[in-house]
């Protein structure tokens, strides 16, 4: 057992660190307040390798890892939420999928652009009758000749319209329940495939965030992803390894309301000395510290399984549970810390509470993650 | 085309603070970092190699920790990597330093060298023009824009009151400013292979140098002592008029040598 | 090396474009007194092209025992080799036991090849000189470790023993027109292969608008000021002392002057040399874009404001009333020196 960062990923955060103050940092309340999406930081994040962090080098990835690819959710995430759901999305919903379950020609024909960044990614499971039981797809394909066509509609799709490649989930089988499920890489440009209404949203509001319409998309058969009827198992496999993403959010999301913090207590004067100075103040951060570190060892030993290959489902579970929950109490925390200013944009603070609560709701709420964890453990 | 770059790990003097109490500097926990000006040095050799391809070499004299720069120069896309350490080469000036560093360059080979014009924790800005010396090179200081035309280099040399533009044929020495440019950052892919690479590290055996000319024997200069300026002092506020306020300030800015 | 042949004190006379830089006088102020110590001369050595005599007189009347001239058009323009190959010649010639350059962009270039091709030590950016009881060697203060700590440094067996001088630090002399001195020619050939440079274009031009984090002196202005107009006259200190002006977020807020000089928590963070904070009374979030700077002035009429906490001075007064006698003051001042 080894809790020792190594030399890579000391060296990978360290880098992410300088990159994330920056270049992340001084957009991040512009782009919450105008929910604007950061093309320029995604451009950055591209150029550095960001957006393929963990795909081999053989598909234009960095040849990194999942713990180098969770340091730089967390990193991002620590400056701005929807900077780290943004890389998080699109590393873990979509190059992620398509490179394990991807046939030669599929990985060829999509990964390279997508661990470049030249093209960015999404996935889309959600619809409106279908959120957590996800077997309620409404989307439907169907076999014509050389292609599918696809009908129906998606919701609450993370960067939605600035994606070019999306995997996307549909029924080719209806009386089959989740066993008549299919997955799709389908592409931006596909006639018929258009995006709706986009989401006004509590926090990461710059991310990107629609619905998307699907009206007789014609999709190569080739772009099959898996084989028909498979398409549950990948949607769930996929979602185990974007926990682990979204728990690296979180994660980033606590320990930076906990910076913020205390460069704030040490700062602000009452009664005569500053806040560091009242116990009240020494005892919360204590509290905020010790479980965002202990969300910390989660989030990274989930990230460690799946590069060991060693099943992670309840590891992703416990790491996204923990580590979400955690998000919400030491912002929430963070902001009672600064006291009025908290409440105020002027300080990042109430931010970071509004982003971190939907840490607790997508890519599977916490009652989910509960559900995954006991299952587990009652088999 | 074959570019050296010289770099120090310098502690980030930005972080340093002053132990309240005892007024001793407090060097524990102060992150080490590529000195700001040799990473620009750095930028402007790998802008240099984007362009035409160039090879470029990092140096740095230091301790083994020293190891850590040379490593994120690799990753931010340096080919080849050498660390001068050695025990010998300890307590060095600047004078000893530019020798030692001057006897690894004659053995790397070079058509250009780039160094920092100075360094954070020294400020001397002395060993890049030394190292100059010691090869008999030309070398232009405070550099802030570079170049390449043919078999020189054409670039902005800055003054208090102006600049120059000079043209320098190659091969010769610079040293850069850090607003040159922005380095870029390592980048993912390069940080996993710069601990694939092997650092070269050379020592007195590995160089070709006059064992009196190095380290603290070599150096013609001593540190005598040092000294921590001290804990800044309460400050003092005068209830006073407009004009004695005004005096008071000025006396002030006078002690402090502002005017 | 015999370190008594070495005798006298040597400064470099910096000049651009035919005119002494004041730096050159500020070295004769600090060479006077460690020459006097010593009991030897105090020479100046002027490099250029077409030196008008007065020059030579000037650094004589401020305190040259003796000004060695070395004219010769290839030394018009600065360049590093043709002034190094001139300074060596100097040193190898009159053999001084201390020479002093300026910490200039100009000196900063010369003295460390100067000192490697004489091979004696280079102690950079002095702020203190004195000579050593009984050594008689030169005590060579400077900042180092980004000005947090102060070291001396000394050049025990090598001569002369070198350093650069920090602007703006040492006093010059009272001029004196009366004072006697000597100037003589030294004739140094700089051939073709020394200008191992070519200088394409040589450009001068004032002082770029610089950005706050860069200035060493901040004049920031608050609520307190009242309106543009005194806020605006914040800009009379600057120019005295060469600084910027800046503004905490009320300012800012108020439409006087753009973001891009606002101080604080939203703005940008600033350590200068010194940071005059005019009727700001210091909520946390500009202290925390200001407190580091090296010495803190404040002035604000409400005695009990947060700003004195962090000031080195505080002066309790309607800051629209200092402003106008500090600027005198400082004119007087400048005056004097």
């Amino acid at each position: 057992m080894d809790f020792q960062t190594d030399k890579e990923h000391s060296l990978l955060m360290s880098m992410y660190a300088s990159f994330a103050e920056e270049e992340v940092k001084p957009l991040a309340k512009e782009v919450d307040e105008e929910e604007r999406f950061p093309v320029e930081t995604v451009e950055k994040m591209a150029r550095y390798g960001m957006l393929g962090i963990p795909i081999p080098k053989e598909f234009g990835g960095a040849g990194g890892d999942n713990l180098g690819y969770v340091m730089a959710v967390e990193a991002m995430s620590k400056v701005c939420g929807t900077t780290g759901v943004i890389l998080s999305a699109h590393t873990s919903l979509c190059a992620a999928p398509i490179y394990e379950f991807g046939t030669p020609e599929q990985k060829q024909k999509y990964l390279p652009a997508l661990a470049k960044g030249e093209k960015l990614g999404a996935f889309g499971l959600t619809e409106p009758n279908a959120g957590t039981d996800a077997a309620g797809q409404q989307t439907t394909a169907e076999l014509k000749g050389d292609h599918y066509v696809l009908n129906g509609s998606k919701l609450f799709i993370t960067n939605a319209g600035y994606a070019d490649v999306y995997v996307i989930f549909a029924m080719t089988d209806k009386s089959k329940g989740t066993r008549g499920i299919s997955a799709f890489i389908v592409e931006k440009e596909m006639p018929g495939f258009s995006i709706g209404k986009k989401e006004e949203k509590m926090g990461i509001r710059g991310s990107a965030t629609c619905e998307l319409i699907f009206e007789n998309v014609k999709v190569p058969a080739a772009n099959l992803l898996g084989a028909e009827g498979k398409g549950f198992g990948i949607a769930m496999k996929t979602l185990d390894g974007g926990r682990i993403g979204i728990a690296a959010q979180a994660l980033g999301l606590a320990q930076g309301a906990i910076d913020e913090t205390v460069a704030y207590v040490k700062e602000r004067k009452q009664f005569g000395k500053s806040l560091a100075q009242f116990q009240n103040t020494q005892f919360q951060l204590a509290d905020m510290q010790a479980k965002t570190d202990a969300a910390r060892l989660l989030v990274y030993k989930a990230a460690c399984c799946k590069d060991a290959k060693l099943p992670y489902s309840v590891e992703a579970a416990t790491a996204k549970l923990f580590a979400s929950e955690t998000a919400m109490e030491v912002t929430t925390k963070a902001v009672q810390l600064h006291g009025g200013y908290g409440y105020t944009r002027e300080y990042p603070v109430e931010r970071m509470m509004r982003d971190a609560k939907i840490t607790e709701i997508y890519e599977g709420t916490s009652e989910v993650q509960r559900m995954v964890i006991s299952a587990n453990m009652l088999k | 085309m074959n570019i050296v770059v010289c770099m120090k790990q310098v502690p980030d003097t930005t972080e340093v603070k002053i132990d309240p109490a005892t007024g001793t500097l407090i060097r524990e926990g102060i992150p080490s970092i590529i000195n700001p000006d040799d990473k620009s040095g750095l930028e402007a050799a790998l802008v240099l190699k984007d362009q035409v391809g160039a090879k470029v070499t990092v140096l740095s004299m230091g301790p083994p920790q020293a190891d850590l720069a040379l490593r994120e120069a690799l990753a931010m896309g340096a080919d080849d990597a050498v660390l001068l350490s050695d025990r010998a080469f300890g307590g060095a000036d600047t004078w000893a330093t530019s020798t030692t560093i001057a006897a690894a360059l004659r053995k790397l080979g070079f058509d250009l060298i780039i160094c920092g014009r100075q360094a954070i924790d020294g400020d001397t800005a002395q060993v890049g023009p030394q190292i100059a010396e010691h090869l008999k090179l030309p070398h232009v200081s405070y550099v802030s824009e570079l170049e390449l035309k043919g078999d020189s280099v054409v670039v902005k040399r800055v003054f208090e009151d102006g600049y120059q533009r000079i043209k320098a044929k190659l091969p010769c020495l610079l040293t850069a400013l850090k607003d040159m440019n922005s380095p870029r950052y390592m980048s993912v892919a390069g940080i996993f292979d710069a601990y694939k690479k092997e650092i070269k590290v050379w020592g007195l055996a590995d160089i070709v140098v006059d064992e009196t000319n190095i380290g603290l024997k070599g150096s013609p200069t001593r540190v005598k002592k040092s000294f921590t300026k001290g804990v800044k002092s309460a400050g003092k506020v005068y209830e006073v008029d407009a004009k004695e306020g005004a005096r008071i300030i000025v006396e002030a800015l006078r002690e402090k040598y502002v005017i | 090396m015999n370190i008594s042949d070495y005798r006298g004190v040597m400064v470099f006379a910096e000049q651009r474009r035919g005119s002494v830089q004041k730096i050159a006088y500020e070295l004769l102020g600090v060479g006077r007194r460690i020459a006097d110590t010593l009991q030897e001369p105090l020479v100046a050595l002027l490099i250029g092209s077409k030196l008008p005599d007065s020059a030579a007189k000037e650094l004589i009347a401020q305190g040259a025992d003796k000004v060695i001239v070395v004219d010769d058009p290839a030394l018009d323009v600065y360049m590093t080799e043709p002034y190094a190959k001139a300074m060596t010649k100097a040193i190898d010639t009159y053999k001084p036991g201390i020479v002093f350059t300026g910490a200039t962009t100009i000196g900063r270039d010369l003295a460390p090849r100067v000192s490697a091709r004489v091979k004696t030590g280079l102690t950079a950016d002095c702020t203190g000189l004195e000579i050593e009881d009984g050594t008689r060697n030169l005590l060579m203060t400077r900042p180092a470790f980004g000005g947090n700590i102060m070291a001396t440094i000394v050049c025990p067996e090598h001569r002369p023993q070198m350093s650069t001088v920090r602007a703006g630090v040492m006093r010059k002399l009272e001029r004196d027109e009366t004072r006697k001195g000597t100037v003589e020619r030294l004739d140094v050939k700089i051939e073709a292969k020394d200008k191992n440079v070519e200088i394409l274009e040589v450009v001068v031009e004032k002082a770029t608008k610089k950005n706050i984090e860069d200035a060493n002196v901040l004049i920031s202005g608050g609520r307190g000021m009242g309106n543009l107009d005194n806020y605006n006259r914040l800009q009379g200190i600057a120019d005295e002392l060469g600084g910027l002006v800046s503004a905490s977020r009320a300012v800012v807020d108020a439409g006087w002057v753009g973001q891009d000089k606002q101080v604080g928590q939203t703005g940008k963070t600033v350590r200068p040399d010194v940071y005059f904070a005019c009727g700001i009374s210091g909520m946390i979030q500009h202290i925390a874009g200001m407190e580091d700077s090296e010495f803190i002035v404040a002035i604000n009429k409400n005695a009990s404001a947060p700003i004195f906490e962090y000031a080195d001075i505080g002066i309790v007064a309607d800051i629209n009333k200092v402003v106008p006698a500090l600027v005198e003051e400082l004119k007087a001042a400048k005056a004097a020196s």
